[in-house]
């Protein structure tokens, strides 16, 4: 019988190798990816009893961790919660967004930047505090920012973005609506359970950080890129003419819905200045420049300036900006003035105003200035990074022209659409837009986006309004809601 | 077998008994150890009982150890020491989740006080067992009441009034405030059953039968046996809705009877009909179903009912562990239910880690490798089948068990030996503790000299003749 009980013992053998196998898989292979699960309470329970890091914003933090005398060790503070709720993020029981969730290994201290301090407080038996996230933001703007959307009338769903055009540091980003996630860390979970049912319920989305994840028809500030497409193809310069004329029927098309018009702004009849025609933001004109230069040409200038890419790592999920890709004439037609298929987050517009600011170079957005200690001794550092050259320095040149126009309304006497930017004793460049949706019972959507100062520029910021109650649709316009606001967030970078 | 015979009769095993019990202190300091370390982990002190939980442990591994001095010297050293460290492991275990559960507020729990007691038991069967049996082959007198009585014992539970079911299987009986598995100690009997039969009808079971694609089969009409184990094996599946026990019973069963007839013929067979109970018990059984569509998406059955929530929550606590574990104290180990039962490997993996759980397996695989190694060297074959039988056991118990808790295979209630807390499990595993112990005994003990010296000649006939 003992040539079948070795047999016995090789396969008992082969039966205890296989647990020891299996447990190396789930403990060492796959223990991270059950770490991570959604489902998994106790690393959240662990995080809960464990100081977590600060996100600063101006050397003050925007969230904190602070003692806490129930059930858990801390807890989680926002000090201002709505203004900051889309960067931050929440840290819930049940899940952690923004910041707090990407940057959720330095905050609870098990990012390798820490290794050292992880270390010295095992050797000196401390409970260690994570690391701290110091962000790009600068309060003042996001004042500003935020200041200005909510002091808009109604119930609005609104967004603004600003950026340091030499850097692609976000200094700005706000969203309305916004919730407190304050409710949503608390230790109350059937609390924080109802809260969390509401936001997720809510017809206006408010745990949606409209600046990165709402792509809309960014409308005629659109025609920023296409004017980029223009000057770069050589044919035309910033002090030259452009078609122009009243209205516009678009190729392969006939009456109404191919017709191109200028809403009764002053277009000319056949050439008038490129200044007058982004200045008033002739539809005829870029219609026909789009059509002009085709589709191929106007995607690949837009691709230049950042969409169809995914360029934020910082903060997600960013939704992604697009131009159609082989669109025909008619189609090229509407796609220059940014109608048609053409979606853009406003965090993309104001790359285009970013990158035509910093002579044409587009810069990667970050929201992470640094990761510091918790003794708030800087760790890591992030290096600005540039993506692409989006234009020339020249074509950038040209375009800052044109914007400035659009401002100041220099061409003709007439005052320009986006004069409502204008600063006094700063050259300010804009650009207006006013979107429509494309829905007859959906208001249009209103955009502006600017930088200043236009010699030196220190800051490109976008505004976005999807909607807004208060207002008659009839008086939704770019210039006249989104300039004010604008102008307030440049303000606070500037002065 | 003249040849082995010779070779034992030129190798005299020595006692090691010194060995078992410097192996037994080293078995203490980790029962002991983790004991202190629960205290100092959960609660910030060594424990204030320490001094008597480790001087009773002590005099446990004593007793056994005095025992096995006096009526089995030649017993294999590794086998109790190995006991004890598993034994002390798992009542620390335990302890540290009776400190959890009081920590979450929950009732003060005793389950460790309770599973000393039960080890206690446990130890003083295992002295009975070791003085009362003083030649394992004895016990071939009973074959045949050992299986009556085991078939009893697993039909008990289904008896109205004595029966419990508890946690959806029926596999328990209750007699007053206390409830007892009889699964486990009707596995001591089957084992014992089994050797008995087989030892005597291996001859005819080994008969050669028809040659399939170069295999033997069985014949048609030796069938009967393993098809009236499989059938047991159904109706435990069946009627009392327990997974693991039919699997235990019917893997056991095929095992001994490979080693028997020494014919992979049987295994064939055996699967064959292994895999028609388990296809056919998913198409009709809506808990086999239920348990291997947890097993392939825990994660898809995490808050249904019945769902995955503990299965899941293992793998979390032992992802969780990872290499080193979190330390005593460290994890949270109650938040898998019956922590202290089933899913005891699940608390060692999280406050462990890697090397605790590798620890625990080495630990099994020591003491099956050191049962089938007394299996080899013993000289009789209802020992040989017997000490198989066991190790077997023991083998496909740890498997079916840590297997389901860490996903390997799909998730059947079967207990951790010597680990988990329950009675009637830790009890009958010291018993099987006792019966290796003997077999070994009788294996590493030298054969009296019963032919003159004299003649080299007569010697070797000797060995012949003489039936041990």
């Amino acid at each position: 019988m003992n040539k079948p009980i070795r047999t016995i013992s090789l396969f008992c053998l082969l039966l205890f190798l296989a647990l020891m196998v299996n447990a190396t898989y789930l403990q060492y292979w796959k223990a991270d990816s059950y770490d991570k699960n959604g489902l998994n309470r106790r690393v959240i329970e662990a995080a809960y009893s464990q100081q977590r890091g600060a996100i600063l914003v101006d050397g003050e933090p925007v969230a904190e961790s602070v003692e806490s005398d129930d059930d858990y060790d801390f807890q989680r503070v926002y000090e201002e919660p709505f203004k900051y709720a889309h960067e931050t993020g929440y840290f819930s029981f049940y899940d952690q967004t923004g910041i707090e969730r990407s940057q959720n290994d330095v905050l609870s201290g098990d990012d390798d930047v820490l290794f050292v301090n992880k270390l010295v407080d095992l050797l000196s038996n401390k409970s260690g505090k994570g690391g701290n996230v110091v962000l790009t933001l600068d309060g003042k703007a996001q004042d500003a920012a935020y200041q200005g959307l909510d002091d808009l009338p109604g119930d609005v769903e609104a967004s603004v973005v600003a950026i340091q055009p030499s850097t692609g540091k976000i200094l700005a980003m706000a969203s309305l609506p916004t919730f407190d996630p304050n409710k949503l860390a608390s230790h109350d979970f059937s609390a924080v359970k109802e809260d969390y049912d509401r936001l997720q319920g809510a017809e206006d989305e408010p745990l949606l950080n409209r600046a990165i994840q709402t792509t809309l028809p960014p409308g005629s500030t659109f025609k920023l890129v296409t004017a980029a497409a223009a000057l770069e193809s050589g044919k035309y310069t910033a002090d030259g003419d452009v078609p122009g004329g009243p209205s516009y029927q678009l190729p392969q098309t006939s009456g109404d819905t191919g017709l191109i018009d200028n809403e009764g702004r002053s277009c000319g009849t056949d050439k008038i200045p490129f200044e007058q025609a982004l200045a008033q933001s002739c539809n005829t004109t870029f219609a026909r420049l789009g059509v002009e230069l085709g589709g191929d040409a106007l995607k690949e200038q837009a691709d230049k300036f950042g969409f169809d890419q995914r360029y934020l790592t910082d903060i997600g999920p960013q939704a992604v900006s697009t131009f159609p890709s082989d669109a025909t004439e008619p189609e090229a037609g509407q796609s220059g003035i940014g109608q048609f298929d053409v979606r853009a987050t406003p965090l993309q517009m104001a790359m285009v105003a970013a990158a035509i600011a910093n002579q044409g170079k587009l810069m990667k957005p970050y929201l992470v200035d640094s990761i510091q200690s918790p003794e708030l001794e800087t760790l890591k550092q992030t290096e600005p990074e540039e993506i692409d050259e989006a234009v020339s320095p020249e074509t950038a040149d040209g375009l800052t022209q044109l914007m400035v126009a659009t401002v100041e309304g220099t061409a003709n006497g007439v005052p320009g659409t986006a004069g409502p930017a204008a600063i006094p004793g700063v050259t300010v460049a804009g650009k207006t837009g006013t979107a429509q949706s494309g829905n007859p019972d959906v208001p249009p959507y209103a955009w502006f986006v600017s930088f200043a100062p236009a010699q030196d520029p220190e800051v490109a910021v976008a505004v976005m309004i999807q909607k807004i109650d208060g207002v008659d649709r009839g008086e939704i316009a770019g210039g006249l809601l989104g300039g004010p606001i604008a102008k307030a967030v440049m303000e606070a970078v500037i002065k | 077998m003249s040849q082995q015979q010779g070779f034992v009769m030129g190798f005299v095993h020595r006692r090691r008994r010194g060995a078992e019990l410097f192996l037994l202190v080293l078995a203490l300091a980790v029962g002991v150890g983790a004991y202190a370390a629960v205290g100092i982990g959960v609660e910030g002190k060594v424990p204030a009982d320490i001094v008597g939980y480790g001087s009773w442990l002590a005099a446990l591994s004593v007793v056994g150890h005095v025992t096995v001095r006096l009526v089995a010297p030649y017993a294999d050293p590794v086998l109790l020491p190995v006991v004890v460290a598993l034994n002390g492991l798992g009542l620390a275990v335990i302890h540290r989740l009776d400190l959890a559960y009081e920590d979450a507020g929950r009732a003060a729990h005793t389950f460790a006080r309770q599973q000393l007691t039960w080890m206690t038991l446990g130890v003083v069967l295992f002295v009975v067992t070791l003085v009362v049996l003083r030649d394992h082959r004895v016990l071939t007198r009973f074959t045949y009441t050992s299986g009556l009585a085991a078939i009893l014992l697993l039909l008990l539970p289904m008896v109205p009034g004595v029966g419990k079911t508890i946690n959806g299987a029926k596999i328990w009986i209750g007699v007053g405030p206390f409830s007892f598995q009889p699964g486990e100690l009707a596995k001591v009997l089957l084992v014992v059953a089994f050797a008995g039969y087989l030892v005597l009808h291996r001859d005819a079971l080994a008969l050669a039968g028809r040659r399939v694609a170069g295999i033997d089969l069985p014949r048609g009409r030796d069938l009967g046996p393993i098809l009236a184990m499989w059938l047991v094996s159904l109706g435990i599946l069946i009627f009392q809705r327990d997974l693991g026990s039919s699997l235990l019973f019917f893997g056991l069963f095929l095992v001994m009877l490979y080693v028997a007839t020494e014919r992979a013929g049987w295994l064939v067979v055996g699967v064959l009909l292994f895999l028609a109970g388990a296809a056919g018990s998913y198409q009709f059984l809506g808990h086999v179903q239920n348990r291997v569509n947890i097993w392939l998406d825990p994660m898809g059955y995490y808050d249904k009912t019945p769902g995955s929530f503990q299965l899941v929550e293992g793998l979390f606590g032992m992802a969780w562990g990872g290499l080193i574990g979190r330390g005593f104290g460290g994890g949270s180990p109650d938040r898998v239910p019956y922590a202290n039962s089933d899913f005891i490997i699940s608390s060692i993996g999280e406050e462990l880690g890697l090397t605790g759980v590798m620890a625990v397996v080495l630990c099994y695989g020591l003491i099956v490798e050191r049962a089938l190694r007394a299996a080899l060297i013993c000289r009789d074959g209802f020992g040989k089948l017997m000490a198989t039988g066991l190790a077997a056991v023991l083998a496909l118990q740890v498997f079916v068990v840590i297997g389901g808790v860490t996903k390997l295979i799909p998730l059947t209630g079967l207990t951790t030996p010597f680990l988990s807390y329950g009675g009637s499990s830790l009890v009958a595993n010291w018993v099987i503790a006792a019966l290796l112990l003997r077999i070994s005994d009788q294996a590493r003990r030298p054969v009296p000299d019963l032919s003159p010296v004299e003649d080299e000649q007569a010697d070797e006939q000797a060995t012949q003749v003489v039936r041990l």
